[in-house]
């Protein structure tokens, strides 16, 4: 049996108003009005594609410093940050996963995660060990666009091999082609679309009916038989139109998440499918598709050891943490669509060596510490000489993972002084569990959030931007430890 | 341990420029007017001394690199001059680099100099520092204020001490030293203030506000250092001499191991310990006359007075809102003004500490002189609390 052995997923923990967003644009757009309900995600500052990959790897593979499983990555998405450096293997590197993994960016088209989803499933086909599927979207926009209200940014990730698997691959298809519906050239930062309703009729309409009843055929169901059906789109009441279209009962079609996080483009549909997952039962079928440069579909069926996974939060879990972000400016800045005064301070030059980043990349991209065999004490950053005191000894320490330990704020401040892109700038000195401290920045923060002694979680963030050559830099950042929220918790702002 | 220096080294002469925004004062200009004042006051001239030691820290937006800033701004005779930078400690090693020069016998007279010029950024505050090409790819991108902030979190938490308390002790350390900056001529801040100002101040970085942080001044000063035999046959009495010099400096266990608890500079303790012995202090709460230590911020007075071994631990809050450093309490702090009034301009800091020590033994203090003070000693710290250089050094009357 080949499928899904494992899932996750990530939201980040910003929402913004529609609200916000469309009163501010009122002015200027006032056919909007009516789209003035819910929230959107909004990737912090700090977040982009490859961040929010590994949040959703971590979902996925949870806390067990054992990750020797995974014999791929393939990283789907249409907002890679670099498109010259691999950006799975970026990816790779904080996952600590082994130097022998094969890495692969999949992108160019809506539908890239079903795409690498089906090279997973080849490869699970081939006895290629297991193979970790990553999507992930920081969509772009223009202000006062639809587009802008409609997306959301998010992540996704699913294990797929042989062992224990939760749903069993039972059949797939895919129409290639050439639907122009939108495009964003090389370079180019926001897709330009076409009319609303030729996609509609001609191209969701026909490609991805007979990309589902290929599906269906190949796994030998009828339409009627699927529990869950998952269709992403921002176009009003498609999934159901196509439900009825291909004969789905309109009680599984699953809800698109519109209304809390939007359309988050590549990674949309496997979201869907990790939050279903959680919540399926043995037996239950689930039909996938998605729609970008022709269209994709997969049939599932869950098997009788679904209820022998969780992931580590959940896209349950990422729901509920959501705080609400009313300021539309602070959107536009970290979406790069307002240039915010930043002051000589924000002049600082942040060119990386690369030579120094890759000499030291286990530190910096896995935060990998060294533990000295002598003493037990974890040092960061690894060193040649332990900092024992009177005794240093040479070349004890050994490499130890502190990514998935839990840490404790031992001093810390919040200052206004430098140039941070949500200020204030926090950051303090964190104690691991099992030893090692780091003086480092903290990340998805508001005030009466941290104390000494607050309980904090690493999460894999963009350390600094150099605009000047256009390279991020990224390193880990603590955030406070939080406790699996009450719905009505979900509420605030930062 | 080595016998160290006590008594072997005297205080020939000092100059002290005035700190402030001296905005149409370049680096060199602000090194003529300490060193003009310093050589004034030994008596001597240029072809008299013997070598020279020049601190400065930002040498990008001050003098540049090297000895040559100094050898060119004062035309000394082609002597030796070497640079000397250890963070905001840089102007006590230059100290201790003349004193030990003489103490040597490798000189019979010697020049320490620091100057940094720090108002020609564009901006107010420090400028960012930068430490190589690995640290700023995980250490944060962190301000002063938010490094030394970081002790009164730890601090609160390992006492119990409340946060109000704890916001009003500083406030106390900040209104005593704009109250002594007042009567300093010198001094870049010069305004009285009150604790409710200081407790009502836009916050910096938590829970800092602005009058807990000290001033970014431009400025320089200087010492002309011999031995006592050599002073004495230059006319000099009431000799200042060098009871202790001792430097500290981190050695990662702060920040890389998980021992330290954040509430206090290790370094601070050990050069103590270490000066005390040097100077033979047993008991400094009862022999120390005055101190001038690094106020970089209002919490580091704070925790450095349980440093210095003159509060007892966790002590400090209430000794500090006894007025037990205030300028009629025991012993008197910052009596210029300290960094938080007299200014911070960074290289000259440690020697600016000296010139008031120097003036106060001599009775040369004037509006804010102290009865009869025997012995001083000034505590000069660079880097942070996590990672630091700690200098103290203990000067004091001849025979003391």
């Amino acid at each position: 049996m080949i499928g899904i052995v494992g899932y996750g997923g990530y939201v980040p923990r910003l929402r913004l108003s529609r609200k916000a967003v469309v009163e501010a644009n009122a002015w200027f757009a006032p056919q909007f009005a009516g789209k003035a309900r819910g929230t959107r995600s909004m990737a912090n500052w700090d977040e982009d594609s490859i961040t929010m990959a590994v949040a959703a790897a971590r979902d996925c593979l949870g806390a067990d410093e054992d990750r020797s499983h995974v014999a791929a990555v393939l990283l789907a998405s249409s907002t890679l940050p670099f498109a010259e450096r691999q950006n799975a293997g970026i990816v790779r590197e904080a996952l600590t996963l082994g130097r022998n993994v094969e890495v692969m960016d999949i992108t160019g088209s809506q539908r890239s995660a079903l795409s690498a989803l089906g090279e997973a499933l080849l490869r699970a086909k081939a006895d290629a060990g297991e193979t970790l599927v990553l999507a992930a979207d920081n969509r772009e926009t223009r202000a006062a666009s639809a587009a802008e209200l409609d997306c959301g940014d998010g992540a996704a990730a699913l294990l797929i091999g042989r062992d224990k698997v939760l749903a069993e691959y039972l059949g797939s298809a895919t129409v290639s082609v050439d639907f122009v519906d939108h495009f964003r050239r090389a370079g180019e930062d926001i897709d330009y679309v076409w009319e609303e309703r030729w996609i509609r009729d001609e191209g969701v309409g026909k490609l991805v009916p007979e990309a589902i009843a290929g599906a269906l055929k190949d796994a030998g169901i009828t339409a009627e038989q699927i529990d869950h059906f998952i269709f992403p789109t921002s176009l009003q009441k498609m999934d159901v139109q196509l439900a009825k279209k291909c004969g789905i009962r309109e009680a599984a079609v699953v809800d698109g998440l519109l209304t809390q996080v939007g359309d988050t483009g590549v990674p949309h549909a496997l979201l869907l499918l990790a939050g279903i997952l959680e919540g399926a039962q043995a037996g239950q079928t689930i039909l996938l598709a998605q729609f970008g440069s022709g269209a994709q579909a997969f049939v599932f069926r869950v098997t009788a050891a679904i209820r022998s996974f969780r992931p580590r939060t959940g896209v349950s879990g990422w729901l509920l943490r959501g705080v609400e972000e009313t300021s539309y400016t602070k959107f536009l800045s970290f979406k790069e669509q307002l240039r915010l005064e930043r002051g000589m301070r924000g002049e600082q030059d942040k060119k990386t060596a690369l030579t120094t980043l890759y000499r030291h990349r286990e530190a910096i991209l896995g935060l990998v510490a060294g533990r000295c065999e002598k003493t037990g004490e974890v040092h960061f950053p690894p060193s040649r000489l332990s900092y024992t005191p009177g005794q240093p000894a040479l070349d004890t320490q050994k490499p130890y993972k502190l990514a998935e330990r839990r840490g404790e704020v031992l001093s810390w401040s919040a200052e206004y002084l430098s140039f941070s892109m949500a200020p204030p700038h926090y950051y303090g000195q964190i104690d691991f569990e099992g030893g090692g401290r780091i003086l480092m920045e903290f990340t998805d923060i508001a005030r009466g959030d941290v104390e000494s002694g607050t309980k904090m979680e690493m999460v894999f963030r963009i350390k600094d931007v150099d605009e000047v050559r256009g390279f991020n830099r990224y390193f880990w950042k603590a955030t406070p430890l939080r406790p699996q929220p009450a719905a009505s918790d979900a509420k605030g702002s930062e | 341990m080595a016998k160290g220096i006590k008594d072997k080294v005297a205080i020939l002469g000092m100059g002290c420029s005035k700190f402030g925004e001296r905005w149409n004062a370049s680096p060199e200009d602000l090194m003529v007017e300490a060193y003009k004042e310093a050589m004034a006051d030994a008596g001597i001239g240029a072809e008299q001394l013997d070598a020279a030691w020049f601190s400065t820290h930002m040498e990008d937006i001050g003098t540049g690199r090297g000895g040559m800033p100094m050898g060119i701004a004062l035309r000394l005779p082609n002597i030796g001059v070497t640079r000397v930078e250890n963070f905001c400690a840089g102007g006590s090693e230059a100290v201790r680099a003349a004193v030990y020069a003489v103490a040597a016998g490798a000189c019979d007279i010697a020049l320490a100099l620091g100057v940094e010029k720090l108002k020609d950024t564009g901006y107010g505050g420090l400028p960012a520092a930068t430490v190589g090409t690995y640290v700023p790819q995980w250490y944060p991108n962190a301000v002063g204020p938010a490094n030394f902030a970081q002790l009164a979190t730890a601090y609160r938490r390992k006492f119990g001490v409340d946060a109000d308390l704890l916001k009003r002790a500083m406030a106390h350390v900040s209104v005593k030293s704009h109250a002594n900056g007042a009567k300093n001529p010198k001094a870049h801040l010069r305004n009285v203030i009150t604790e409710e100002q200081a407790l009502k101040a836009p916050i910096i970085a938590e829970p800092l506000g602005l009058y807990d942080c000290c001033g970014v001044s431009d400025g320089a000063a200087a010492v002309v250092v011999t031995t006592p035999e050599i002073a004495r046959a230059l006319g000099k009495r009431d000799l200042v001499t060098f009871k202790a010099l001792q430097v500290s400096v981190s050695n990662g266990w702060e920040m890389h191991s998980n021992q330290w608890d954040g509430s206090y500079c290790h370094t601070a303790r050990i050069a103590a310990r270490r000066a005390y012995a040097e100077a033979g202090i047993c008991n400094p709460r009862e022999e120390l006359s005055l101190l001038e230590v690094h106020d970089c911020f209002s919490i580091t007075e704070l925790v450095t007075m349980e440093d210095l071994f003159l509060s007892a631990e966790g002590n400090a809050v209430k000794d500090v809102m006894d007025g037990f450093f205030d300028a009629d309490g025991k012993i008197p702090c910052q009596i210029d003004g300290g960094l938080k009034c007299f200014g911070h301009p960074i290289g000259a800091s440690g020697i600016r500490m000296l010139y008031e020590i120097y003036l106060q033994l001599q009775g040369r203090a004037e509006s804010r002189q102290l009865a009869n003070p025997k012995l001083g000693l000034t505590h000069n710290l660079g880097g942070q609390p996590s990672q630091n250089v700690c200098s103290v050094s203990i000067v004091g009357l001849e025979n003391i």
